[in-house]
């Protein structure tokens, strides 16, 4: 608490949550009031699409997906001499366990996205653009339908856009229900009509994406990001954040805190602010472990409580910043059953393809099963760590990776609780009922 | 491999210096050409990495991961953090790559994938078809851990689904590598299974409402590195190690594909396509793989017979005495006007010469075609001008010139249907580039695949649109297109005139493509009324004296002889007194019922077959012939390619042909001069290609347009031009036995214009000069007035039941 009086402003930077209390915000004359398609405006009668790239490079904006690459840089990379129509391709397939960010973006202020959408596309020269949405999210396909369509009414899309001669049309497209089509090339498959399957790069989507055309394909907050940066400049967006992580970002804290939900502040941030912020853990219990960005990414425990929040220091500490998904776990968590659950997410996922995740999600399943039962065996632990190293690294795509990520880190900070899935159920040494968050007289028992 | 394999003609065979590119693989430095994949590279110094999805011929996936090499250099000085599939990887200046030969993370890798595919396998090699000769098998010895540290529950499914009346499919066992997927959408372009589901319950699947009706379907199962695809043929048959493999080639059409027949105490359990870049690479069509028990049924001739004088039934004989008593009737019938010789086309080269030199010699006539189908004398001239010794190095194509075609056109000719491995081989063309544009009534399901222009022609018509084509906004022939002819063209007057002028004109290549395996063959030993062996024209003089020479005789008959079809009419109107038949059947002939009323009118008639037909049966002597799986030979590819293969089974109870041949020839005084095939095949070499003035070609005019009155038909059914030719698998008597390959044949059908298909309803009767035939109809974008029908998928026929190709039949929709 010390620390956070110490600090002269609120850490928050609502951006991209800004008009979230708004109401009607997802509307667009609620979005125009508070400044909307104003960038969009500006950008295509002032703004040539090199400037337009050249803003976002400078601005530092990097992909806000998970992997953090620069996004400018990715649509610099879009060959403008190919002679193929360019696609722009937003990742709205949110479906990490955890992460929740998107979604609410998406619900709230759908038009942000849009005016993003229109930003980007007209920096890549692009006249299509697709928001793939996962499937099962039908409230926010709907709102975004209807952002569309309110767009396309007011002149945002279509033809000529506001006498700028550009073109631009946007297709909302809902998913099917798999995890897989979050990864971008899977995504790729699954807007053409095919199985979602990750493919084989090279060609890599910049050269041949969509339709075997030059794509950009980039996440929900990335592509929002960007009409505050036009608007309000490249400077602005790289004040906030750390050295080589800037900007604004939404974090998402779920789990055992006492207030959880999105936190939009700039990178670098620690869980230990976001938690105070958050009300802090449950009362009456202290902090176990989390992961930092979804259950792709390896967990992390109290030690880590003061890490910046950014690309970089996250991955010093041995994990990944992902997407931000803050999972907190209070130490009524058995650690083995947060995995199991994991690793099932991961086996029921699996696409299939490729024999390391295809088949080591199956066993690693049934190898977590019985440590959480009790009846682990010797060396089950051993066999346990060196599957996930036969999948780690070996598998077609960061599905494989990511679902051992939770199991290794895992064993190597709490690895004694493995071995008491030799002897002992999971469910007498961490009762579940006690981590619920739902029943408040067990909670605060 | 296949990397450094240039095609002949085609463009350059040297690799260029400046292409290759040098890497270092477990230490030993190697220059391959660039983008050759690291596996492929590996190999070329002799180290296997284990494989599954990865297939040379397939577009490489990297789904198996079986393949994993480390990386520490990948040319730019800075290695590859992860193991890498090598079956993906491209090779780069300056790479070094450690395999699992010297790198212990490689081996783990490799052996971390190798027991994860284990898991869900149901080990089940003792009962498994696969088990010995199955890659899972043997690269899990050499690659993989002695035990499997897994001890949880499998992934089960119910055991076997069809997923077509031949394949077979075991989920269980199935790897998920995609081969047979990746197969059927990209080399046959019949993507009638996919992957479905997924996860550890991923599978092959089909769509329920187009089933796995393939003509290439069994390689799916030759290239399954599993026991997963099964065939329904061969399922439990047999083990791999009690199998005698034999090199052969295939006897169902002119595209001479090499296979491997494996077979266990005198029987021929499977056939496999054999390993032929030049020719089939590695596919071979369903007919080729499972159409081989024709020759094991009931109505097999296994002894010589003799029509017995004085109860008139045949009775069996001794090989001598059914020469002599043949010998006795020829030289009798010879005597009372002639014998005409008509071998069949499914011969070999040797057994053809032996048919061709047999007519000469032992008979004295020209009277001897192997056309046993609908012909001209204009296709007679095309064969003896155009057709015959353009072999390899010569005027006509190759299928190396397909692939670097730049345009393909096709003319009386279903590749699809009537020579699958040109079929596969223009589908990897038209996927490089190659534009192919059918001459043909309708849009094909083929030509579909194979992404071509149709120039929509009626049957009659092909003169006239090949005529077009040498002046066509659409298409422009240039030197390495090719014109690729069919048969079928023999019927419609002045196209084979037109289609070499295409060819002349725009310097094109031009080869002609027969339905089946002897038929090139035949051309080239001599087999035609026109022609003597080795391309001698029987009307040049200097030829024929070479050809008497060579042969031992004086002189030779000098006046060309009766085609096929003249040699029935002579046959029917008592000119002719004897016929020597080998495998013809009747209903392929033009007119079968003339045909068979000729066996009746001949006084004497010769037979020469494998097994008892309406030629059997009406003639007077009758010798079985051995089958080839049963001898030696050589097919002759439509390329004018020889296929030598040798005895697979060597049955020393039959005799091929020439044996039998030579046997008849000796006991009418007048020897061969050969017996066997190999003395046949000497004679025949030492005979040589004829190098003087090729046979002339005289001027052929198309036919007449249809006319009005061809037009007029009783109310409520339309007068119609018919188009026909035989699919793959059909009522074909090599098929006889073959109950799963014939369930994956097309449904026969009646194809109409959409507007008259529309009027007729769901059935029509088709009336022809011949007969009736009630088909169901579909809809096809052919011209007006002109409908389709499959040749030889019901009844005894379109030539029996129907009437003739090209001509005008009655089509009546049935209520």
């Amino acid at each position: 608490m010390t620390e956070q009086q110490a600090r002269p402003i609120d850490p928050l930077t609502p951006v991209l949550s800004a008009d979230w209390g708004e109401k009607r915000s997802w509307t667009l004359p609620v979005y125009e009031t508070g400044g909307g398609y104003r960038a969009a405006r500006r950008a295509l009668a002032e703004m040539t699409p090199e400037q337009v790239v050249g803003e976002v490079k400078d601005s530092g904006l990097r992909g806000r997906g998970g992997a953090g690459f620069p996004t400018g840089m990715k649509w610099g990379f879009i060959p403008q001499d190919n002679p193929n129509p360019k696609y722009l391709v937003v990742n709205a397939d949110e479906s990490e366990p955890g992460t929740c960010k998107d979604t609410p973006l998406m619900m709230a202020s759908p038009h942000l996205l849009v005016e993003g959408v229109i930003l980007a596309s007209y920096a890549i020269r692009a006249h299509h653009a697709f928001i793939y949405v996962r499937g099962e999210i039908l409230q926010v396909v709907r709102r975004l339908q209807q952002a569309v369509r309110e767009a396309y009414d007011a002149g945002h899309l279509g033809r000529d856009i506001h006498g700028s001669g550009y073109d631009l049309d946007v297709v909302v497209h809902a998913g099917a229900g798999a995890y897989i089509c979050g990864e971008e090339t899977a995504l790729l498959d699954s807007l053409e009509g095919r199985r979602g399957q990750p493919r084989l790069r090279p060609p890599f989507p910049a050269v041949a994406g969509l339709y075997a055309s030059p794509t950009v394909i980039n996440n929900v907050e990335s592509i929002a990001s960007v009409p505050g940066i036009i608007r309000n400049g490249a400077e602005w967006f790289a004040s906030m954040g750390t050295e080589k992580s800037k900007g604004h970002v939404l974090y998402s804290l779920s789990g055992h805190v006492t207030n959880p939900g999105q936190f939009e502040a700039p990178l670098g941030i620690t869980l230990r602010e976001l938690i105070d912020m958050a009300g802090g853990i449950r009362e009456g219990h202290e902090l176990k472990f989390w992961t930092p960005g979804g259950s792709s990414t390896p967990i992390l425990t109290a030690e880590h409580l003061d890490v910046p929040l950014d690309y970089e220091a996250v991955g010093a500490a041995g994990s990944m910043l992902g997407t931000r998904a803050l999972q907190v776990f209070d130490e009524t968590t058995s650690v083995v059953r947060a995995v199991l659950r994991w690793t099932e997410f991961y086996k029921h996922e699996s696409c299939g393809k490729c024999t390391p995740c295809r088949e080591g999600t199956w066993w690693l399943v049934q190898t977590l099963k019985r440590l959480e039962a009790g009846q682990g065996e010797e060396g089950d632990i051993e066999k346990l760590v060196d599957l996930c190293d036969n999948i780690l690294g070996r598998s077609f795509c960061a599905l494989g990776d990511g679902a051992t990520s939770p199991i290794t880190s895992a064993v190597e900070h709490f690895r004694e609780e493995f071995e008491a899935g030799m002897h002992t159920p999971a469910w007498e040494l961490f009762p579940y009922r006690a981590s619920t968050v739902f029943t408040p007289e067990v909670a605060t028992a | 491999m296949t990397a450094e394999k240039a095609p002949e003609r085609a463009g350059s065979s040297e690799v260029e210096r400046s292409d290759l590119v040098t890497v270092t693989i477990d230490g030993v430095s190697t220059s391959v050409p660039k983008d050759t994949l690291v596996i492929r590279a590996a190999e070329q110094i002799g180290v296997q990495i284990p494989r599954f999805c990865d297939h040379p011929l397939l577009a490489p996936v990297g789904a198996c991961r079986q393949c994993l090499v480390e990386v520490p250099d990948a040319g730019n000085g800075r290695g590859m953090p992860k193991p890498q599939a090598s079956c993906t990887l491209q090779v780069a200046e300056g790479m070094v790559v450690e395999t699992q030969a010297t790198n212990a993370k490689a081996d783990k890798a490799q052996q971390g994938v190798m027991e994860l595919l284990l898991i869900n396998h149901p080990l089940d090699c003792p009962v498994c078809d696969k088990g010995g000769e199955c890659p899972l098998q043997n690269q899990a010895l050499s690659n993989g851990r002695g035990e499997s540290r897994f001890e949880g529950v499998k992934r089960t499914f119910p055991k076997p689904i069809n997923i077509s009346a031949q394949v077979l499919l075991d989920r269980e066992r199935c790897v998920l590598c995609a081969r047979c997927t990746r197969f059927s959408e990209q080399i046959a372009g019949d993507p009638f299974i996919a992957l479905v589901e997924r996860g550890a319950l991923q599978q092959v699947g089909i769509y329920e409402k187009q089933p796995f009706e393939s003509y290439f379907s069994g390689n799916t199962i030759q290239i399954c590195p599993v026991g997963a695809l099964t065939s329904a043929d061969y399922r439990f048959r047999s083990r791999p190690f009690d199998l005698v493999s034999s090199p052969s080639v295939a006897e169902h059409d002119a595209c001479g594909s090499a296979i491997r027949v494996d077979h266990r105490r005198g029987k021929v359990m499977r056939r496999l396509a054999g390993n032929d870049p030049e020719v089939n690479e590695e596919w071979i069509t369903d007919k080729d793989r499972f159409a081989f028990h024709y020759a094991r049924g009931d109505d097999r001739l296994t002894f010589p017979r003799v029509r017995d004088e004085e109860t008139g039934e045949l009775r069996p004989a001794s090989w001598p005495e059914a020469f002599a008593v043949a010998a006795r009737g020829l030289a009798r019938a010879a005597a009372a006007g002639g014998v005409g010789v008509l071998p069949g086309g499914r011969l070999t080269a040797e057994d053809a010469y032996a048919y061709a030199t047999f007519a000469r010699v032992a008979l004295g006539t020209n009277d001897v075609d192997f056309r046993a189908r609908p012909h001209s004398r204009e296709e007679a001239e095309f064969l003896a001008h155009e057709v015959v010794l353009s072999g390899l190095a010569g005027r006509g194509a190759t299928y190396a010139d397909l692939e670097g075609a730049s345009t393909v056109v096709l003319a009386g000719l279903e590749p699809e249907e009537e020579a699958g491995t040109i079929f596969l081989r223009l589908r990897k063309a038209a996927r490089k580039g190659t534009r192919v544009v059918a001459v043909a009534p309708f849009t094909t399901r083929g030509l579909a695949k194979l992404d071509g222009r149709l120039v929509r022609t009626a049957p009659g018509e092909e003169a006239a649109a090949l005529a077009a084509l040498r002046q066509d906004a659409q298409t422009t022939l240039d030197g390495t297109a090719v014109v690729l002819v069919g048969e079928r063209l023999a019927t419609s007057p002045g196209a084979l005139s037109a289609a070499l002028e295409l060819a002349r004109s725009t310097g094109a290549r031009l080869a002609w493509v027969p339905r089946r395996a002897g038929d090139r063959g035949a051309v080239e030993t001599g087999c035609l009324p026109t022609l003597l062996p080795g391309g001698r024209p029987v009307a040049d003089a200097a030829a024929r004296v070479d050809a008497a020479a060579e042969w031992g005789v004086g002189s030779l008959p000098e006046t060309p002889g009766r085609d096929a079809d003249a040699i029935v009419a002579a046959a029917l109107s008592g000119d002719l007194a004897g016929l020597v038949v080998g495998g013809v059947d009747p209903d392929d002939t033009a007119d079968p019922a003339a045909f068979r009323a000729a066996l009746d009118a001949a006084s004497y008639v010769v037979a020469l077959e494998l097994r008892e037909t309406d030629v059997t049966r009406a003639a007077d002597v009758v010798f079985p012939v051995a089958p080839v799986a049963d001898k030696a030979g050589t097919f002759v590819t439509w390329e004018g390619r020889p296929r030598p293969f040798d005895v697979v089974l060597g049955d020393p109870g039959v005799l091929p042909d020439a044996r039998v041949l030579a046997g008849v020839a000796e006991e009418l005084g007048r020897p061969l001069g050969f017996r066997h095939t190999l003395e046949a095949r000497a004679r025949m070499e030492q005979m040589g290609a004829w190098d003087g003035e090729r046979a002339a070609m005289s001027v052929h005019r198309p036919g007449p347009p249809l006319s009005a009155a061809d037009r007029s038909a009783p109310s409520g059914s339309v007068r119609m031009r018919l188009a026909t030719w035989k699919q793959m698998l059909d009522l074909g008597s090599m098929q006889d036995g073959e109950k799963h390959l014939r369930a994956t044949a097309r449904t026969p059908v009646a194809l109409l214009p959409e507007a008259v298909a529309r009027a007729m309803g769901g059935h029509v009767t088709i009336t022809g000069d011949r007969g009736s035939i009630d088909l169901p109809v579909r809809a096809a974008d052919l011209p007006e007035g002109v409908v389709w029908v499959p040749a030889r998928s019901t009844g005894r026929g379109v030539l029996a039941d129907l009437a003739s190709p090209g001509s005008t039949v009655t089509v009546r929709g049935l209520p």
